[in-house]
């Protein structure tokens, strides 16, 4: 056994930063939260807003079909060879985090066929608050919930909504038709997070995802310099 | 051989991608061929005999240091179903993940190297076993038993089976599943003496068929 032989053979194991070829591999950001909260069209608007100024790529995650790429086509939000679904047999939260191995390999494909990328996003189907990414597979996570969810979810916490690195409260368009007090939301969020940054956001409005973008700008600019 | 070695392995949790695959049995349960634990019992048994034995015969071989690339092209000349060879590919590529993070080795270095879309699962199963300083009898354990476990516990989820009698399933299949590891042992030991011709070649044609329908579904729970 050689148990602390070094990866110099083929292909990185995990997170390594740098690509076999010695380039520096994309910045990796994972998108989780409930369902139906506005991940796939966060990311929709992320790759509408990107696009032009970065090399993109996008992987789904989703529970039993492939309505998030194929969403994500439909839509036209990047050419089809940049967007690769992943099937996690019925559970999401295990191939983001228990066993990333699917996603790794989705994510170094894309890197080697459409490459070289400057970030992937990682979106897994929504399936419950406690689900989040491994430090194996993303850079930082984003966690998005919704007005409509219900005005007490930040107050709950749970290791999406108190440890990504960007929650993002989406739909607050809808939180006059659901009863949802937004600054109740922002503050228990705040509550829960200390320092780390919370967004709301209304996809619906012309503001859209342009505080998402600006962090996400922020993230590759700190990867880039590391 | 570490036995607490071997458990890493054959854990459920080891990160290789498996959780994700039904062993064909999502298409046996839309067939109606699998409604309860009876019926989840008759499909393990005869996997176990056909692919469960094939695969353990090429990871104890794999173990034994033969040749990973003939064993490869053995395993291909052994599974008809196209889907179900991108399957053992897929599920090989992220074993060999797993194995050089884990018993790092320059045997599995050379093999991705060869390979670096995968070669077959059991293949690389093999190898991973024997760079974990395990030999033939604990592979072809590791690969038997994956072919009965994995099934259970996608029954357990498409069928919302009560998780004690798949689990009674699996208890009541390891005797069975001693003497398909140990069958698949004796073969390949053959092999240095008689070629890769000596390894079992059985079959199983409705999983080759399920498998060929189920990668056509537009909407499934398991990839496999
Ligand atoms: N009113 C309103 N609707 C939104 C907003 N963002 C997303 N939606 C809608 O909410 C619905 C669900 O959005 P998705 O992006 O599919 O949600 P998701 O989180 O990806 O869902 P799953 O992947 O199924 O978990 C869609 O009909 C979206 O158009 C928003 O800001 N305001
Ligand atoms: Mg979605």
């Amino acid at each position: 056994m050689h148990l602390d032989h070094s990866h110099d053979g083929p292909a990185a194991v995990s997170a390594d930063a740098v690509r076999p070829d010695g380039r520096r591999r994309a910045l990796r950001i994972g998108l989780g939260g409930p369902v139906g909260s506005g991940k796939t069209a966060t990311v929709a608007a992320l790759c509408r807003t990107l696009r032009d100024e970065l090399s993109l790529a996008v992987v789904t995650n989703d529970i039993y079909t492939r309505e998030d790429a194929a969403f994500l086509l439909r839509e036209a939000v990047l050419p089809p060879e940049r967007i690769t679904a992943v099937e996690t047999g019925a559970c999401p939260h295990t191939a983001i985090r228990d066993d990333i191995s699917a996603n790794l390999e989705a994510v170094e494909d894309l890197e080697d066929e459409v490459g070289p990328l400057d970030l992937v996003l990682v979106e897994s189907g929504g399936d419950n608050l406690t689900a989040t990414f491994s430090r194996g597979l993303v850079d930082a996570q984003v966690f998005v919930i919704d007005v409509a969810g219900g005005d007490d979810i930040p107050r709950k916490g749970g290791p999406g909504v108190t440890t990504a690195d960007l929650l993002v409260i989406n739909k607050t368009d809808l939180a006059p038709y659901v009863g949802s007090d937004l600054q109740r939301m922002e503050r228990d969020a705040k509550e829960q997070r200390a320092e780390l940054p919370v967004v709301l956001q209304s996809l619906r409005s012309e503001h859209g995802v342009t505080d998402v973008a600006t962090w996400v700008r922020e993230r590759l600019a700190a990867w880039t310099a590391a | 051989m570490s036995r607490a070695t071997l458990l890493v392995l054959a854990d459920g949790r080891f990160p290789a991608g498996g959780h994700a695959h039904s062993g064909g049995a999502e298409a046996a349960v839309a067939a109606g061929r699998i409604k309860d634990a009876a019926g989840l019992e008759a499909f393990c048994r005869g996997r176990l005999h056909t692919s469960g034995l094939v695969a353990a015969a090429l990871a104890a071989t794999a173990a034994l240091g033969v040749d990973p690339l003939l064993l490869d092209d053995a395993a291909d000349a052994r599974t008809p179903s196209a889907a179900l060879r991108t399957v053992a590919r897929k599920l090989g590529r992220q074993m060999m993940r797993a194995a050089r993070s884990t018993w790092p080795s320059p045997e599995l270095d050379a093999l991705a190297a060869v390979r670096p879309k995968g070669a077959h699962q059991p293949v690389v199963l093999g190898l991973a076993a024997r760079s974990a300083g395990l030999g033939p009898e604990d592979a072809a354990h590791v690969a038997v038993y994956e072919a009965v476990s994995g099934p259970a516990t996608a029954v357990v989820r498409l069928l919302s089976l009560d998780p004690f009698d798949a689990t009674r399933v699996l208890a009541r299949l390891a005797p069975e599943l001693d003497r398909v590891a140990a069958d698949a042992v004796a073969a390949a030991r053959r092999v240095p003496d008689h070629g890769v011709d000596a390894l079992p070649a059985a079959s199983a044609p409705l999983l080759d068929i399920g498998a060929e329908a189920h990668a056509g579904w537009a909407v499934r729970l398991f990839a496999s």
